[in-house]
């Protein structure tokens, strides 16, 4: 049934060398773990994807019970982490998972530097890969505030002082993240939606542009 | 000279000062689609920076302790300051510590680390007559002075006594070091 309903489709709009242009690819012998067992560090970037998007896709599940606001904010995390059915798991995801992802991001970059896959001509790529690096911890540092608890307020107030001790600019950027003078209500509204729209947006487009260029230039040959 | 390219020269194209129909067109274009996407991003980059342009609130006095409690050795007060957060207003509680100088006079420090802004607290058996700080072990002199870590000395509140009452008012960086 379900061959007849793609080859109805694929009659159609012909999609069949679109998902092979993305999905059809040989993998080189040497970045393959069935042929030698060491080539499993060549997975570590795809399972930074793989928790990236457990990351999402926990989180937008997540926002069905989460409100942004100083007052209900930490009940609403208690209530949806210990009243509502798999909170405990839904959230031990979104929590173990930011972890876990600067984790792999990390032993990626150990990867993609110890195999020298960073020289002419993937340059700009390990360039884009650093930004996914700090929008990453951006990702991090945001989300740190959301559940509005002891640790949350005190590490953002430290975060921020920081963010306060850049040259010149330091003050304007810590106003502009603190949204006032004070870690308050509006600090939350706006790690909020700069946790949630902004830089995920930032992260998707910068992931497409990772992709798009290891797909053009190919995985770095063997050592 | 030969004829030929004298010939040439004179009915070279004239040059016209005038762009191209193509050039204003395209020039038309994108100044107009310039001006409508600043029209779309204008409103909200006003809209982000708001609180960094708005008014700020002026701390008004709090009575806080008699000025005849107020000894050479710091002690902590707290008192309530009213403050608007955005849409949301309260009435949180602050500390400070207040102590006579050895000029005589009163002065209270706020007990907010300039290191990174944890609380800090006076005394105590790691820091015998010093300010310390739990999170990196900052110290401060009972003036506020810095001695470790922390890269500028205790903010101080302004401080007024009146009828034999001190009060507090906002902060401002340290007058006594």
């Amino acid at each position: 049934m379900f061959k007849g309903m793609y080859n109805w489709i694929d009659e159609r709009l012909d999609v069949t060398p679109m998902w092979r242009d993305i999905a059809d690819h040989e993998v080189p012998e040497h970045v393959n773990p069935a042929h030698h067992f060491s080539a499993f560090v060549y997975c570590f970037g795809g399972l930074t994807f793989f928790i990236t998007v457990i990351q999402i896709l926990s989180g937008m599940f997540l926002t069905m019970y989460y409100v942004p606001d100083i007052i209900n904010a930490y009940y609403s995390v208690d209530y949806l982490q210990h009243q509502v059915a798999f909170g405990v798991i839904v959230r031990g995801m979104h929590h173990w998972g930011a972890s876990l992802v600067i984790v792999m991001m990390f032993l990626h970059t150990l990867r993609v530097f110890f195999t020298g896959s960073y020289k002419a001509p993937r340059e700009m790529n390990w360039v884009v890969g650093m930004l996914i690096f700090f929008v990453m911890l951006g990702l991090g540092f945001t989300g740190y505030l959301l559940p509005w608890d002891n640790k949350a307020y005190f590490a953002t107030k430290v975060g921020l002082e920081i963010a306060g001790s850049v040259p010149w600019i330091g003050g304007y950027i810590k106003e502009l993240l603190n949204g006032g003078s004070i870690v308050g209500a509006q600090t939350l509204t706006r790690f909020f939606a700069i946790h949630v729209f902004f830089l995920p947006g930032v992260l998707l487009t910068l992931l497409a542009a990772h992709f798009f260029m290891i797909r053009k230039q190919g995985i770095s040959g063997p050592l | 000279m030969n004829h030929n390219e004298q010939h040439e020269t004179a009915h070279k194209p004239v040059k016209r000062k005038e762009m191209t129909r193509r050039q204003f067109l395209s020039y038309t274009l994108g100044g107009a689609t310039a001006f409508m996407s600043m029209g779309a991003v204008l409103p909200m980059l006003r809209f982000a920076v708001d609180p960094l342009l708005e008014k700020k609130q002026t701390g008004a006095f709090v009575k806080v302790i008699e000025e005849g409690k107020v000894t050479s050795e710091p002690q902590q007060v707290d008192f309530k300051v009213h403050q608007v957060d955005g849409w949301y207003e309260s009435d949180p509680k602050m500390q400070a510590y207040i102590a006579k100088g050895d000029d005589g006079k009163v002065f209270a420090l706020s007990p907010i680390c300039k290191h990174l802004g944890c609380t800090i607290s006076w005394s105590g058996p790691e820091a015998p007559n010093l300010y310390h700080c739990p999170c990196h072990g900052a110290r401060y002199t009972k003036d506020g002075k810095n001695l470790k870590v922390a890269p500028k000395p205790l903010d101080e509140y302004e401080v007024k006594v009146d009828n034999g009452w001190v009060y507090l008012g906002p902060l401002e960086p340290n007058t006594r070091v």
